[in-house]
């Protein structure tokens, strides 16, 4: 009894003194790491407003819309699981536009419908088998992620049901050769050159690290951004969906000696890994697209979250004041990202069952031909259904908020 | 056959394994370093799957879940106490205080949560002399329900993230810094594991878990208080995962999440095995190993996306050359 008493005292004096050692001089200044500092993105003005086009379709139309009772649009992604958030900025933006439509138009009442996908690839062909049968629904906004979309393109193509997708930005969707398959946003192809140019002009990065995940989004968007970075680019390393130890690939930055790092992924890995590179005496810019762009980045990163900057082929929807304001009322939040392409995509099938199109051939042929501006950007689609005129965003951290400041890429 | 067979290999010579050695050789000391924090993590946790199994031949898959709650226990008390996304601006004094705080109600959480997994899942099933098969799908059944009961509690997303402080590089090996957080977490890992080794070897419970372990029937013959020494084995094991918890959210602050513990628990799952499941010093040797071998495996290979496949591959072998693991099972004789 005495000895174990005598390695316990031992044991507990040993693990304060080593709580000692390791909190000594905790406020005295970081290690080095790698090169430049945040000092270059930090000058960046925060963008204050954007300009709306002046002829813009806006949901509730000319008010003299006449259609069945029975019409309905649906929204088909995310409701719940780990990237829920998204998935709730865009049926919101849905959910306005059809408020502002149906109140404008008392002879016109659509219907909204949710389905739930969890933003799981694997579970996204149930929910949109279910909608493909209900017959009342002649438009959806939706899939908003690549994955699900890439799984489920072919059976709205089987059916011929219109859907336009608010976020998803993977490059090859548009090479199925599905004709429902409309993307409200640019791709992945144009958001990679765009992060690239963004880190070598404006960040002034010559030693750019990329880290891809293992997700058809994180690969395409890795894939785009290496090639458009060329010799500006240092090392590239991949990580898995899920992983929470980034120390590997974080020695391999330092040594590098990399003055900036951009990962190609969601934010439920690129926030602990920003903190984790922070925490090892990192002190470049970490540059992360659409993925990565929300508050539970900040959340999950914690201070480490400072450094980020983010590219997103969608637009600041806060800025718009009339659409800001209307989105508050209704939700009582900022619109988040993707909430006005969700509320734009809806716009243009609204617009189309209000000019008469109201069965799924018509509508689906109603947005190949659509020609006009939305309240965030001119929506016109090429015969793959890709936007022919994308625009890309850059936003920064800014006192633990995202904000955007302005189009890059140009 | 053959065109379906050629269009699986991949496009271009980049897509082939190819070894990176002089990136090993440039990371070889961070990798080490890193490994062993992460492996001493895998080691605490390690411990409670191997006593468990040691005296019950259970595996104790809701072992995973005892850990996470050790988690939300490490969270809860540091938000309650202020700490907040930014390193403290606390004395010193006070953040030992403040984590040796945390580090209790851990180590109290997963004991409660171990101590009720053994009544109320595993007890009444060893009165009715259920089968092994049944006591295998609770603990799987277990793990989910504590899974989904943290979900329905706190939703889908992790915790926000607690700075508890900011790690300081106390020396340096071949110019790799080895920073206070690292050496932390290995040196008061490796002393709780000498501590339950010491225990385990020398103390009167620790007689009787030896006892059970080796002939549970016998050691009740002899006087043992066999229930009692099984919700003691829990408890231990809990009491591991706590501190294992409070080193864990340490390194990883956004890891506290409803299946956080998940990943986390097949890994020390796999080092109890490698080191010899059943075996305290297995747990830790298997542990370390883990930790090292991914992070080796993954700079060698060139992408973290091989660390678990050349893991479970070291794994495979091992048990392949030695089947009772490492340091083998044997909690039951004198060794452990």
């Amino acid at each position: 009894m005495y000895r174990k008493k005598a390695i316990t005292t031992l044991a507990a004096a040993a693990t304060v003194g080593m709580l000692l050692a390791s909190c000594a001089n905790q406020a005295a200044p970081q290690a080095t790491g790698g090169g430049a500092t945040t000092g270059a993105g930090s000058n960046i003005p925060v963008l204050t407003s954007i300009e709306t086009p002046k002829d813009a379709v806006l949901p509730a139309g000319d008010g003299k819309a006449t259609c069945p009772s029975t019409t309905t649009i649906a929204y088909v992604g995310a409701e719940t699981g780990a990237n829920a958030q998204l998935g709730i900025n865009i049926y919101n933006g849905i959910q306005l536009a059809i408020n502002q439509h149906n109140k404008s138009n008392a002879n016109c009442q659509v219907q909204f419908k949710k389905f739930d996908t969890e933003g799981d690839p694997n579970k996204a062909t149930g929910p949109v088998t279910q909608v493909t049968k209900e017959s009342n629904i002649i438009g959806v906004v939706g899939l908003p992620f690549s994955g699900e979309s890439k799984a489920t393109g072919n059976i709205f193509q089987q059916v011929g049901l219109v859907h336009i997708t608010p976020a998803a930005t993977n490059p090859t969707l548009t090479d199925n050769g599905w004709s429902t398959f409309f993307r409200g946003l640019g791709n992945d192809a144009v958001q990679g050159p765009a992060a690239a140019k963004f880190m070598v002009d404006k960040l002034g990065a010559k030693k750019v690290y990329v880290v891809q995940d293992d997700s058809d989004y994180g690969i395409g968007l890795g894939t785009t951004t290496s090639q458009a970075l060329g010799s500006n680019m240092v090392g590239l390393d991949k990580v898995t969906t899920g992983q929470k130890d980034f120390s590997a690939t974080i020695s391999k930055i330092m040594n590098a000696k990399a003055d900036a790092v951009f990962y190609s992924g969601y934010y439920a890995e690129g926030a602990p890994f920003d903190q984790q590179l922070v925490g090892k005496g990192y002190t470049g810019p970490f540059v992360g697209p659409d993925g990565l762009k929300d508050d539970q980045f900040i959340k999950q990163a914690g201070d480490a979250s400072a450094n980020a900057f983010f590219t997103c082929p969608c637009i600041p929807g806060e800025l718009i004041p009339s659409f800001a304001t209307a989105y508050t009322a209704l939700t009582n939040a900022q619109p988040g990202t993707y909430s006005i392409e969700g509320y734009d995509a809806t716009t243009v099938l609204l617009a189309g069952i209000d000019k008469g199109n109201q069965d799924r051939a018509k509508l689906l042929n109603w947005v190949k031909t659509y020609d006009a501006d939305g309240l965030s950007k001119h929506y016109k689609w090429n015969d793959k259904g890709e936007l022919q005129a994308p625009a890309v965003y850059g936003y920064k951290v800014q006192n633990g908020k995202i904000v955007p400041i302005g189009q890059i890429g140009q | 056959m053959i065109p379906t067979l050629l269009t699986l290999l991949p496009a271009d010579d980049s897509s082939w394994i190819t070894f990176d050695v002089p990136s090993l050789m440039q990371n070889f000391w961070s990798a080490t370093f890193d490994g062993l924090t992460f492996g001493s993590i895998y080691a605490l946790v390690a411990l409670g799957y191997t006593l468990v199994y040691g005296v019950l031949n259970l595996i104790n898959f809701a072992h995973s879940e005892v850990f996470i709650m050790g988690c939300y226990g490490v969270f809860f008390t540091l938000n309650f106490l202020g700490f907040g996304p930014s390193a403290p601006n606390l004395s010193l004094g006070s953040i030992i205080v403040n984590l040796l705080l945390a580090l209790i109600v851990a180590m109290v959480a997963s004991a409660l949560t171990a101590f009720l997994l053994e009544r109320l899942a595993y007890r009444p099933l060893r009165r009715r002399n259920a089968p092994r098969l049944v006591f295998l799908i609770t603990a799987i059944g277990a793990s989910f329900t504590i899974q989904y009961t943290i979900f329905l509690v706190r939703g889908p997303n992790p915790e926000a993230a607690l700075t508890m402080f900011r790690p300081r590089p106390i020396f340096d090996v071949f110019g790799t810094i080895v920073d206070s957080q690292q050496l932390l977490i290995v040196i008061a890992a490796v002393i709780m594991m000498i501590f339950v080794d010491r225990f385990i070897s020398t103390s009167r419970t620790g007689r009787g878990i030896r006892a059970v372990a080796q002939d549970p029937d016998t050691a009740t013959l002899m006087g043992v208080n066999k229930e009692r020494i099984i919700v003691t084995t829990f408890v231990i094991g809990g009491i591991l995962a706590g501190a294992a918890a409070l080193f864990y959210v340490m390194k990883i602050p956004s890891g506290v999440q409803y299946n956080g513990g998940f990943i986390l628990g097949i890994k020390a799952f796999a080092a109890a095995v490698l080191g010899g499941i059943g075996n305290v010093r297995g747990a830790l040797v298997g542990g370390l190993l883990l930790g090292l071998i991914g992070n080796y495996g993954q700079i060698l290979l060139g992408n973290s996306q091989w660390t678990d496949v050349v893991a479970f591959v070291v794994l495979v072998l091992v048990l392949l050359l030695r089947p009772e693991g490492i340091l083998g099972t044997s909690l039951g004789r004198s060794r452990a």
